[in-house]
């Protein structure tokens, strides 16, 4: 319970973070996604399942908040949480660089399945100017930023895990 | 007890919430305005948040500021005195403008067209999250009398550009989508002629916009004129600057022109908005005078 509680709160605070604060520390006019750290974080430190959940409720909260469909960004972000989680089952590490890895593959791939479905099927087409100002600068940030954050996200989780564990002793 | 709990695979969960995220897409879709009191309710729960996070953000900016204080204040020196140039530059042009502006009020009876809309001051409180799009939320809404395809000008900066239009309203709070998104296109015009002002991401990330489809204009286009919004417009008032013509480009096979604009508008530091609180009406056909 205080789990998934803290994960809530986890998610919100990010989300607000990235929507007020980040847009003003943008670098170069792009933001990093924060929101794809935690989903991803998440979904590495505790399974495809639980990063499914997480990645729709934050996806679902980004749509109802910013969408103009409600439901896509839920989407990416469910399958950001399920391949992560899919990642974890294959190999789990406590070191660093695995999840820096996913986060960076998952932001490239997220943002390039975002610009194929809302800006390429409207002809916009130009894939490399794409892929070259937005795309890799964000996924270079994100990377940057995941670099700084996971540590915390992973201690907080650990600490998480922690006192479930003593829970269910008792 | 996590472990006595009936288990399903994952692969049958995640088929389960892609029907779900697709049947919300299809429904968000086809029903979009049965989804907007559920928007409007996640709005009025986290506008007030972002509105006081956004003070704390704004502390840390002013605290970044400091330390990047040098490069920042070279920097705005070097801005300040290309605005410097700029503004002289616009004095003229605004004069010319004047001018023009004068005999074509005459021309159209629009006398008291533009100096008696109702404005109504609102702050940016955030945007949104990604760098796709050009879309922020303001501070005020439905209770403050905006409305759905309300226009948005710039509070601040050189005289009062077009910001973009509002395309959501909740109780406390409205989105704006600004005219360098780039799902956003306005109708303009350059000196008698109409075109198409359209934002574009890549385009946006130079700060400029783009203009296209006008097709053989009057009179020859310079560098430097002033394009403003069209009565053609569908949503947006008439004559309300958008920015200065950069760069034109002409089809010389049908004489079409496009090109580039650099809008009156800082988009990256727009902080106060003001919001005309009168829709356009809606057009009507015109009457055949001849």
């Amino acid at each position: 319970m205080k789990r998934i509680l803290m994960t809530a709160i986890t998610i919100l605070l990010c989300l607000l973070l990235q929507t007020t604060i980040f847009q003003k520390i943008a670098f170069a006019g792009e933001v990093p996604n924060l929101i794809l750290i935690v989903v991803v974080a998440f979904a590495y430190m505790r399974g495809c399942r639980e990063g499914m959940y997480i990645g729709f409720a934050s996806g679902l909260l980004i749509d109802l908040m910013y969408g103009d469909l409600v439901g896509m960004n839920a989407c990416f972000y469910l399958l950001v949480g399920y391949f992560v989680g899919v990642a974890n089952e294959i190999y789990y590490s406590d070191e660093l660089s695995v999840p820096i890895i996913l986060v960076g593959i998952s932001d490239f791939l997220f943002n390039f399945v975002f610009y194929i479905i809302n800006f390429m099927l409207r002809g916009r087409i130009a894939v490399a100017t794409y892929v070259l100002d937005t795309i890799l600068p964000e996924t270079v940030y994100t990377v940057l930023l995941a670099c700084i954050i996971y540590k915390p996200l992973h201690s907080l989780n650990y600490r998480l895990e922690q006192a479930e564990d003593t829970e269910e002793v008792l | 007890m996590r472990n006595n709990r009936f288990t399903i695979h994952p692969k049958y969960i995640l088929i389960f919430f892609l029907i779900i995220c697709l049947l919300l897409i299809v429904t968000s879709y086809k029903f979009k305005e049965n989804y907007s009191p559920i928007r409007a309710m996640v709005g009025d729960v986290v506008s007030p948040m972002q509105r006081g996070i956004n003070g704390v953000g704004t502390f840390f900016t002013k605290k970044t500021e400091l330390f990047t204080s040098k490069k920042a204040l070279l920097k705005e020196n070097k801005k300040l005195q290309s605005a410097l140039d700029h503004a002289n530059y616009e004095n003229k042009i605004l004069q010319q403008d004047k001018d023009e502006l004068a005999s074509l009020r005459k021309l159209y009876d629009l006398n008291e067209k533009y100096s008696d809309y109702n404005m109504v001051a609102a702050r940016v409180i955030d945007k949104d999250p990604g760098n796709w799009y050009n879309v922020f939320i303001i501070d005020k809404g439905s209770k403050d009398g905006l409305k759905v395809d309300m226009n948005v000008l710039a509070g601040d900066g050189t005289g009062g550009g077009l910001v973009g239009i509002i395309t959501e309203v909740g109780h406390n709070w409205a989105k704006v989508r600004g005219i360098i998104d780039d799902t956003s296109n306005v109708g303009a015009m350059i000196s008698k002629s109409t075109c198409v002002v359209s934002g574009n991401l890549s385009l946006s990330d130079q700060g400029l916009l783009a203009f296209s489809d006008m097709e053989k204009p009057k009179e020859k286009l310079k560098i430097g004129d002033a394009v403003v919004t069209s009565y053609l417009s569908e949503k947006y008032h008439q004559g309300i600057l958008i920015g200065y013509v950069k760069e034109v480009k002409e089809d010389k096979t049908n004489g079409i022109c496009s090109g580039y604009i650099t809008p009156t508008v800082n988009f990256d530091q727009l902080e106060t908005v003001l919001i005309i609180t009168q829709l356009k009406e809606k057009l009507e056909p015109e009457p055949d005078n001849n």
